[in-house]
């Protein structure tokens, strides 16, 4: 049987790789090189479906980043609304394509609203102080959602009915590739915005320097605050299209918000390509972790991953901006 | 200059005074006491309140921001719960044991982290926090597992600590040792470099500050006031779960510190006995407890930065410690 | 001197707070639940079952000719404030006897407060460790989580299925019965080829199950969890086409799993408690009169279909209130001393007969065995084991 050593990492480590061929009696790769393949894809499709969320997440935290310097722990706040306000008003009779817009707009408000009161006021904070703010206003929003809606599970009906595609002897859900065409659309969208428009190379004017922006005649607090706003506006355009898949509840934000984080780290802070990279990557090494060495550890995963990029290369893959090190 | 020889000398009395007033609120108090409840909430006070000084000495003097200080909490409370009944040694020896091991995860983990700033450093102290939960609630056979484990109680020689009363008089006596501790630090050659790195640390590095080095110190040190301050819960609950060293436990920590002052030893206390009390207050609003500590958060850093204590005192033009 | 006054005065105010409203000669029953944080699938309708009973008892003379007054805490799923409550309610409310202990991780953490304080508590968590050893004070309502894994083994080795994979969640719930699960298969003559787990915050387990499926030799699959996350492992083992049959535990109890599992959760068996068919039952069965009642109660008054969780909270207070007809008084001695008595009692849960060295009550028959069928509950009969 297996080896224990009292030790549920090591024993997964040791037991992992051996478990299938003691298990069967037959050498690893001859007999099970198609179905080893069918496992790697099922579990690339099953980082795929997380990252994509990861991704959403992550494209929010950059686009405030960039913006405005602020790290903002309630991003992942806007993906439970997205979720959970569609679910309500879908409770409470609205049509569920409504309800979604509906969710989207009230995200957006919520955004936009988080700028004016919580950030806005703050002036002259440093960024431990607007960390403190956000983190506040995610367990803020968690409590508000805690107590408005319920503190169950919910879910809502996928796009294109939930029956598996199957590629190559593993399945994915039509929802899955739903979510991850429209994180691609999304960015997409967002840098024709920012690249393309007025208002885009305002944005990018503030980010790059805000006091000089200000100067040109730039409104920087109306360019923050609707970052803001489509920050979040992205966030609960996720909630909608994930919730399907994963489910959602009151509490979902904060683990996502991490995550999140995790992703913008890995993929390099400021850069909107590497927030979708780093995502992706994420829910990939999540899953592989998962699949080839212990679930237990797969929420770690996301942890050690932030504290190696931050040790070892603190501007992540694709990172332009210098990191503060002493 | 700063590099003190004189890193020992003997804190002057006069600084001392700041905790006259409390010193005698504490011994006043328990004549006040109805029951052993009250003494139980006093208790928890002093022992958040311990946390929360080492946590101010950090973020507050030091000015560096760690968002997983409670995860040295969990090193304190399960070195008293592991050691007595998985190791078979002493309690007090396991207390000693927690502090030593925090220490040393302080040392090794800070290092690097600490050479990360602003968002980077709170990301870092984090994910640290989070991997040290990960890791109580998934070794079971040491920890108990996400249900924890039952603690021994405290022993030394043949005395058990057994009633809370008397654990009243053990951590108020322990959190003004601690006081002094940091008063002491603060006003050492190390606390004053901790605070002119606070201002500027290119400022401090060019009158010769080793700066990795004196932030590593304050964050061991701060690490062993948590550890201590875990340990005393452990022992009076008679039991831990990996909650104790939750991200929600260390985002407590931190508001105690920022809604009490940072730099303010008497915020700290201040700090812990807002957060510790008001819940049990108010308990018809447990359900927005939630949402009522995320405002604070929220409020205290955007109108009152600098804490209750240094503003009531600014306001009315004394000086505070 | 300003910092003193800030503190004397806060201190003031909160012993005012805290023991305003003059006490009444009522009794006090005690309550700490988790209502609010990960546990409140579990704790709220624990509350409102409570809450609703209480007021219905003394609406209708009360017991002894007093009435109940209930007091609840909510501690949120940390055993920490747990303990704290319970010391509350022994020293300030001054509490005859206590319901509650959502969670195994709080109940162990407050017995020592009763045990101290000589008050009897009935605990409303699944863990066989709480009354194994038998604490004087201490007694439960739920059904053990080894039981659950007794009556899956049974099921299986009736269908001839005896070599199974297991998954199970990090949480206290999952990792408890997983353990227990481990320790009772030899006995039952099932083996355990194959183990996995998730987190309780997890939205997909197909590597997990990518991995039991590339397992050679499964005859089954038993998931061990609670919440919302056995509906995922449920939808992720439809979506990868498994086709043995899938088992999940109590902690799933509720109308809400089937509607999170949807169409999968078809052909899905657990043990349940038989509050879940209500309405299927024969008017033979001894529970039916009961659980009919407590769940046209349940269901009216909170709009939300009925679990089980509060129906241990039901059997829980009926239990206590039983014991204070028997004992004819309020004192907590004389409380436990009935409350151990309990015989024949007919709750939601169960026959439930207590003794000195069962403070528990109830055997495998208290469970049933339930099969999803067509997005509903269906009974699978007992036959004699």
């Amino acid at each position: 049987m297996d080896h224990d050593s009292g030790f549920p990492l090591v024993n997964s480590l040791v037991n992992s790789s051996n478990g299938l061929a003691h298990q069967t009696g037959v050498p690893f790769d001859r007999r099970r090189a198609p179905a080893a393949m069918a496992d790697f894809l099922q579990f690339t499709f099953s980082g795929l479906t997380v990252g994509a969320v990861y991704a959403l997440v992550a494209v929010g935290f950059t686009l405030i980043y960039n913006a405005s310097d602020v790290v903002n722990f309630a991003q992942g706040e806007f993906v439970m609304l997205g979720g959970m306000v569609t679910v309500f008003l879908g409770y409470a009779g609205v049509p569920v394509p409504l309800a979604a817009v509906l969710a989207v707009l009230i995200a957006t408000a919520v955004g936009l609203a988080l700028y004016r009161l919580g950030i806005a006021p703050a002036r002259e904070a440093s960024a431990v102080t607007l960390i403190i703010i956000t983190i506040g206003a995610s367990i803020f929003l968690r409590g508000v959602a805690e107590i408005i809606f319920d503190k169950r599970f919910h879910s809502l009906p996928a796009l294109f009915g939930s029956d598996p595609i199957r590629i190559g002897g593993a399945s994915i859900l039509p929802q899955t590739v739903v979510v991850l065409a429209s994180a691609l659309l999304i960015v997409c969208l967002l840098w024709t915005f920012i690249d393309r428009t007025l208002y885009g190379k305002a944005v990018i004017a503030t980010s790059a320097n805000r006091m000089a922006a200000t100067l040109v005649g730039i409104n920087t607090r109306t360019i923050v605050g609707a970052c803001f706003a489509i920050s979040a506006a992205i966030g609960a355009i996720a909630g909608v299209l994930v919730t399907p898949i994963t489910l959602t509840s009151y509490n979902v934000g904060t683990l996502l918000a991490l995550k999140g984080f995790a992703a913008v780290m890995l993929g390099g802070i400021g850069s909107a390509i590497g927030a979708v990279v780093g995502g992706v990557l994420l829910g990939l090494f999540e899953a592989f972790a998962a699949g080839y060495l212990s679930a237990s550890y797969k929420d770690a995963v996301a942890f050690v991953v932030i504290l190696a990029v931050l040790f070892a290369m603190p501007q992540g893959l694709f990172g332009k901006t210098t990191v503060e090190r002493v | 200059m700063l590099a003190g020889t004189d890193r020992f000398r003997l804190l002057q009395p006069h600084r001392l005074f700041p905790l006259i007033p409390l010193a005698i609120i504490i011994l006043v108090l328990p004549l006040l006491f109805p029951s052993a409840y009250y003494y139980r909430v006093a208790a928890l006070v002093f022992i958040f309140a311990i946390a929360a000084l080492g946590l101010n000495l950090l973020m507050g003097f030091a000015g560096q921001v760690s968002l997983g200080h409670a995860g040295f909490m969990g090193v304190g409370a399960y070195a008293v719960a592991i050691g007595p009944s998985r190791l078979g040694i002493a309690p007090l020896l396991a207390f000693a044991l927690g502090a030593v091991c925090s220490a040393l995860l302080a040392f090794v983990v800070g290092r690097p982290i600490l050479r990360l700033k602003g968002h980077y450093l709170a990301v870092a102290t984090l994910g640290f926090g989070v991997l040290l939960t990960i890791v109580f609630t998934n070794e079971a056979k040491w920890t108990g597992g996400p249900d924890g484990m039952p603690v021994q109680q405290m022993t030394i020689i043949n005395w058990t600590v057994h009633r809370i009363g008397t654990w009243y008089w053990i951590l108020a006596a322990s959190f003004l040792l601690s006081a002094v501790i940091a008063l002491n630090l603060i006003d050492s050659p190390t606390g004053r470099a901790l605070r002119a790195i606070h201002d500027s640390e290119r400022a401090a590095r060019m009158l010769g500050v080793d700066i990795a080095q004196k932030k590593l110190a304050v964050f061991v040190i701060s690490a062993v006031y948590a550890s201590v301050a875990g340990s005393f819960f452990a022992l009076i609950n008679g039991y831990v779960t990996p909650d104790a060293s939750g991200f929600l436990r260390s985002i407590e920590l931190v508001a105690m510190v920022v809604l009490g002052g940072m730099g303010s030893i008497i915020g700290s206390f201040v700090g812990s006995a807002v957060l510790v009390i008001l819940p049990q207050a108010l308990t018809i609003f447990h359900e927005y407890e939630h949402a009522i500590l995320g405002l604070t958060l929220m409020a205290v850093m955007i109108f009152l930065r600098r804490g209750i204590v240094p503003s009531l005192s600014a306001a009315l033009g004394g000086t505070y410690k | 001197m300003l910092q003193k006054i800030t503190i004397a005065v806060a201190l003031i105010g909160f012993a005012v707070s805290v023991t305003g409203g003059s006490a009444a000669a009522q009794v006090k029953v005690g309550a700490v639940l988790s209502a609010s944080g990960p546990a409140s699938f579990l704790g709220d309708p624990e509350r409102k079952t409570l809450d609703m009973y209480v007021e219905d008892i003394n609406s209708k003379g009360g017991i002894n000719g007093q009435k109940l007054q209930l007091v609840i805490y909510d501690d949120g799923g940390d055993a920490n404030a747990a303990r704290t409550f319970a010391t509350r309610l022994v020293e300030e409310d001054k509490i005859v006897a206590m319901v509650g202990g959502t969670t195994t991780g709080t109940t162990l953490a407050m017995i020592p407060v009763f045990e101290d304080a000589q008050v009897p508590f009935i605990s409303l968590a699944g863990a066989v460790q709480i009354i194994e050893p038998v604490r004087k004070w201490v007694f439960k309502t739920p059904h053990t989580d080894r039981m659950a894994c007794e009556k899956i083994f049974d099921d299986l080795k009736r269908r001839k299925l005896t070599t199974v994979a297991l998954i199970s969640g990090t949480d206290a719930f999952g990792k408890s019965m997983r353990d227990q699960c481990v320790a009772v298969a030899p006995k039952a003559g099932i083996t355990i080829a194959h183990e996995e787990s998730y987190g309780p915050g997890d939205s997909d387990m197909t590597p997990q199950l990518t991995k039991i499926k590339a397992t050679a030799g499964i005859q089954a699959v038993v998931c061990a969890g609670f919440s919302q996350a056995p509906a995922i492992v449920t939808r992720n083992y439809r979506q990868l086409g498994i086709e043995y049959p899938l088992y999940q535990s109590h902690g799933v109890a509720s109308k809400q799993f089937i509607s999170l599992a949807g169409a999968a959760a078809n052909g899905v068996r657990l043990p349940a408690a038989a509050l879940l068919v209500a309405s299927k039952l024969p008017e033979s069965d001894r529970q039916k009169s009961v659980v009919v009642g407590y769940q046209t109660m349940f269901e009216t008054k909170t709009g939300q279909p009925v679990s089980t969780f509060g129906g241990h909270a039901y059997d829980g207070l009926m239990i206590l209130v039983d014991a204070a007809k028997r004992a004819g008084s309020f004192d907590s001695g004389k409380l436990r001393d009935e409350i151990e008595r309990t015989h024949n009692y007919v709750g939601t849960g169960g026959v439930v007969n207590m003794s000195p060295s069962d403070h528990l009550g109830l055997d495998l028959s208290a469970f049933r065995l339930l099969e999803i069928k067509d997005g509903d509950w269906t009974m699978i009969p007992d036959s004699p084991s």
